[in-house]
């Protein structure tokens, strides 16, 4: 596996701070006043029932959506208009009516990488992903798994400090899934940290760290993975935990 | 009945012979409402797109103005360009009432209102779809709007011909700006108009013929590019 294009500044963007969010859609509350701070290193699972609010949650951090109260800051906030050095993976990826080698290297120049170089970084990507064979082959008619492998090739050949994935293998089948958790594994070696909504406990088990748990738009829990997993604290958690199915 | 199939066997005739007048009139024809478009989109498509991806003050309004423009009847741009290019009004100067110049402008003005609308409508469904994974790799404004225009390609296909269509169909605008002078601005639609009210059914058939089989065939290969584009890129 080679090394990803280093895109990294100097200061880091991490810690991310969360203080006292708010969002709001007219009346009613989706986030109910969260204050956490992410910090770079260990993998960060995000918990909680349908309609917790963890993907806006995950929204708010990456800057998709903006609070309507309180505040979301980065140890060294993004340039506006300069290069994004963080990045997303939606549960269901969006791909341009391109080949799957132009999706990545669309993704390149926008990070600014130079023209001349970004076929190469592409092709690196596509390696990683398994899926340099299919450099050529339009994005939209890859299958699910493979469209979402593509969508981590875009974030490989990005190399981003911070990656936050929203159930990203929600739709697929165990087959995939390992591959999409070998993809974000490699990515966390890199240096990536990882912020990712699951469902799926067997993947929180599996991929986490540690834990954030979201109840009615508040964090009611955070801990270390294991102990989350084992004994919950909360009783909200406890009854989240209770109610699935077990790996 | 006899006369209309008389004349239209004279009509394959003249088609079939490539008759030089009849060749003149067409190849005209194209000239004007082919460049007529290619001005209409390079205005249009990107318009229409840049409204769709962005937020300004008054952007309702603008698009609710942009969706009347799409009934604009030519005969009304054919008075408006008119009035602007004869010697007494602004662009007198210019000297080009009357010539196919003037018929380029006056198809252009009526058509890139209606690619310009029809484009923000596609443009805009799909900016709804894409917009948070563009945002999120750092795409912004007019580039996601040239960004959007090429995924959309193969569908504005569709809407550059409809374009094409109401230019190279339409009568009232090129009538009144153009004047229907023989060997000059005499095209497809004044042609028709003309032959019919003479009772020359075989050139005005011949002519109807032809413009329709334009219109049809383009339709037809725009379609077929469609199909094959959406099935090769999905």
């Amino acid at each position: 596996m080679s090394a990803p294009p280093p895109m990294r500044a100097s200061v880091s963007l991490l810690p991310l701070s969360l203080e006292d969010v708010v969002f709001a859609v007219g009346t009613r509350q989706i986030i109910r006043g969260i204050t956490m701070t992410i910090d770079a290193g260990p993998r960060t699972i995000i918990l909680g029932p349908n309609g917790a609010g963890k993907s806006v949650l995950l929204r708010l951090c990456h800057g998709l959506l903006h609070p309507t109260e309180g505040a979301v800051r980065w140890n060294a906030p993004e340039v506006s208009g300069a290069p994004r050095r963080q990045a997303m993976v939606f549960q269901r990826p969006i791909m341009l009516r391109r080949s799957a080698l132009g999706n990545v290297t669309y993704a390149l120049r926008l990070a600014g990488v130079a023209r001349s170089q970004c076929q190469q970084h592409a092709m690196e990507a596509l390696h990683t992903v398994g899926l340099e064979a299919y450099a050529q082959r339009a994005a939209r008619v890859l299958s699910g798994g493979e469209q979402q492998r593509l969508a981590l090739a875009r974030i490989w050949a990005l190399h981003p400090e911070i990656l936050f994935l929203d159930e990203p293998t929600a739709n697929l089948d165990p087959g995939a899934t390992h591959e999409i958790e070998r993809i974000i594994g490699a990515l966390h070696a890199a240096g990536t940290k990882i912020v990712m909504v699951t469902h799926n406990l067997g993947q929180a088990h599996r991929m986490g760290d540690e834990i954030l748990f979201i109840h009615e738009g508040r964090l009611a829990e955070r801990a270390p993975a294991d102990r989350f997993l084992k004994r919950p604290d909360s009783p909200e958690a406890a009854k989240f935990l209770e109610g699935e199915l077990p790996w | 009945m006899n006369s209309v199939s008389e004349a239209a066997a004279h009509a394959i005739g003249l088609v079939l012979e490539a008759d030089p007048k009849l060749v003149g009139i067409v190849l005209l024809s194209l000239r004007i409402s082919l460049t007529a478009v290619f001005i209409g989109c390079i205005i249009a498509l990107p318009l229409g797109a840049a409204i769709a991806v962005t937020q300004f003050p008054g952007r309702r309004a603008v698009i609710v103005v942009l969706n009347g423009l799409l009934g604009l009847p030519s005969v009304v741009v054919g008075l408006v360009v008119y009035l602007l290019l004869s010697r007494a009004g602004p662009l007198g100067s210019w000297g080009i009432l009357f010539t196919p110049t003037a018929m380029v402008i006056a198809q252009a003005i009526l058509i890139t209102p209606m690619i310009a609308a029809l484009a923000l409508q596609v443009v805009a469904d799909t900016w709804h779809e894409y917009r948070e994974q563009l945002h999120s790799l750092g795409e912004r404004g007019l580039g996601a709007a040239a960004t959007l225009l090429w995924d959309l390609r193969f569908s504005l296909v569709i809407i550059v011909l409809a374009g094409f269509g109401r230019a190279a169909s339409e009568v009232g605008a090129v009538m009144i700006v153009g004047g229907n002078i023989d060997g000059v601005t005499r095209v497809m639609t004044t042609s028709i108009a003309l032959e019919t009210s003479k009772g020359d059914l075989p050139l005005a058939l011949g002519l109807g013929f032809i413009l329709l089989t334009i219109v049809l065939a383009l339709n037809a290969g725009a379609f077929l590019v469609k199909e094959t584009a959406q099935r090769r890129y999905g």
